[in-house]
């Protein structure tokens, strides 16, 4: 058994929040930074630059990347040997949000309730908490912001079994055509295909914490990532929507078992500022 | 792409109607900043007959929510946010004189109308280059609203603000015409 205090949840947290507001990912920014040289409208590779030159500031200089800091969403794998102390543990993680969007300068984009009031929270509570226990005496903590122009332009489909390989092409090309602009391409697509209708939206969370030159193990599903990404960047969208070959960086499928009757899709949407942190406690 | 034009506010509809999509434009001057929640106040205090915070005739109307500023900062990142949340509200503010709109994103064919009709363009900033964007703002001031927090509406005063015109007042459309070139499917 190992004994963990949850204060150093919330600070592990707080300064996770920053980090990944400020600092783009390195798969990320090389993945924009190849696409530029790529990028065959004059428009786009401009755009494109901008958004490297925009990253480069951040970076420099502690600033957010976009405005738009995100809802927290938070993936902890917690070792079964791990015993917690000193508190509430999803009390001690809402605590590093607050204190991370506080003192890191970042923008609090979270109503309390989605329909009457809209009431702000004032400190970017709560963070959405996916916790998954797993052997040994760890903590994995994978935080990701999620902006919301992108996330507003997910897509969930039950297909059926009939409709196969098409069927989920079809269900991500008219996501990503619907998107256009306003998710703010180049986008990175994570897809969850399989389990049940909320287990096929995790997984296309999941998929986006993976990082965009890091290919599906299973070598089918690899091959259906870069057929994705071949068939997205063939709609026109272009960077910003205003026309090029680099609608998006990336496309990470996750999968699932599912049902005989069910074939769940899930599209979830970033925009280039994929951002995520990454601690081991 | 055309050549970049330099255009300071206050914009007149003949200022605008002279700006055509693909342009590539830098604006100095004052604009004004307003959001999802800003908008509902204000759309509902028209239809209750009041008066706005502000006069929009002739203005530029940025949808933006900038994170908090740093000490010593005017403002924190402040790039654009989704235009289509604010399709709903657009075609009164539109009414209220507005010539120009910043955002990112796809239009309703209800604002696209009201644009062709009152002579408003709208301009796109690069989403997600916030940082960037950022250098060009000057001076941040809450006006009104300011329980909205970074909803609240502001004014701001810019030097070479960098946008592209989108929709221009002929209800062209530069989505439409850089995207064709490039679609193959």
């Amino acid at each position: 058994m190992r004994t963990i205090e949850v204060e150093q949840i919330t600070q592990a947290i707080a300064k996770m929040c920053m980090d990944a507001c400020y600092y783009l990912s390195e798969d990320v920014y090389d993945a924009l930074v190849s696409a530029g040289r790529k990028e065959e409208s004059a428009l786009g590779k401009e755009i494109i630059g901008k958004l490297v030159e925009n990253a480069n500031i951040s970076k420099n200089e502690q600033r957010p990347i976009c405005q738009d800091t995100g809802m927290t969403v938070i993936f902890m794998e917690v070792g079964q040997d791990v015993h917690f102390v000193g508190g509430s543990l999803e009390e001690a993680v809402n605590a590093g949000v607050a204190k991370g969007y506080t003192e890191g300068y970042l923008r609090k984009s979270v109503v309390g309730e989605p329909l009457f009031n809209r009431k702000n929270t004032t400190n970017n509570t709560p963070a959405i908490l996916h916790i998954s226990i797993v052997p040994g005496d760890k903590v994995k903590i994978k935080l990701a912001p999620k902006g919301f122009g992108s996330e507003n332009k997910g897509a969930l489909k039950m297909l059926v079994p009939a409709d196969g390989v098409e069927g989920v092409k079809k269900v991500v090309l008219d996501t990503v055509r619907t998107a256009g602009p306003n998710a703010c391409p180049p986008m990175v697509i994570g897809v969850g295909i399989g389990g049940t209708m909320e287990k096929a939206t995790i997984l296309a969370k999941k998929a986006l914490l993976r990082s965009v030159n890091k290919r599906n193990e299973n070598p089918e599903y690899a091959k259906l990532e870069e057929e994705l990404l071949e068939m997205v960047n063939k709609t026109g969208v272009g960077p910003q929507g205003l026309g090029g070959i680099t609608t998006a960086l990336a496309v990470n499928v996750e999968y699932f078992a599912t049902h005989i009757a069910g074939l769940p899709v899930a599209v979830n949407i970033n925009c280039h500022a994929t951002r995520h942190a990454e601690v081991e406690l | 792409m055309a050549e970049v034009k330099r255009i300071t506010t206050p914009l007149t509809k003949e200022m605008a109607r002279s700006l055509k999509a693909g342009d590539s434009v830098l604006i100095t001057g004052t604009i004004y900043s307003a959001r999802d929640a800003a908008h509902k106040v204000m759309t509902e205090a028209l239809d209750r007959g009041e008066k706005l915070p502000v006069d929009f005739t002739n203005q530029i109307v940025y949808y933006l929510g900038p994170t908090p500023a740093k000490p010593g900062d005017p403002i924190g990142s402040a790039g654009p946010t989704t235009a289509g949340r604010m399709d709903k509200y657009t075609p009164q503010m539109i009414e209220q004189g507005l010539s120009g709109m910043i955002g990112k994103g796809y239009r309703s064919p209800e604002v696209v109308e009201a644009m062709k009709k009152n002579s408003t363009v709208f301009m796109v900033a690069i989403g997600g280059a916030a940082a960037l964007i950022a250098k060009t703002i000057k001076a941040y001031e809450v006006l009104a609203y300011p329980e909205l927090g970074a909803e609240a509406l502001a004014k701001l005063t810019v030097e070479d603000f960098p946008a592209i015109v989108a929709i221009d007042c002929d209800g062209n459309n530069y989505y439409e015409e850089g995207q064709k070139p490039y679609r193959k499917i």
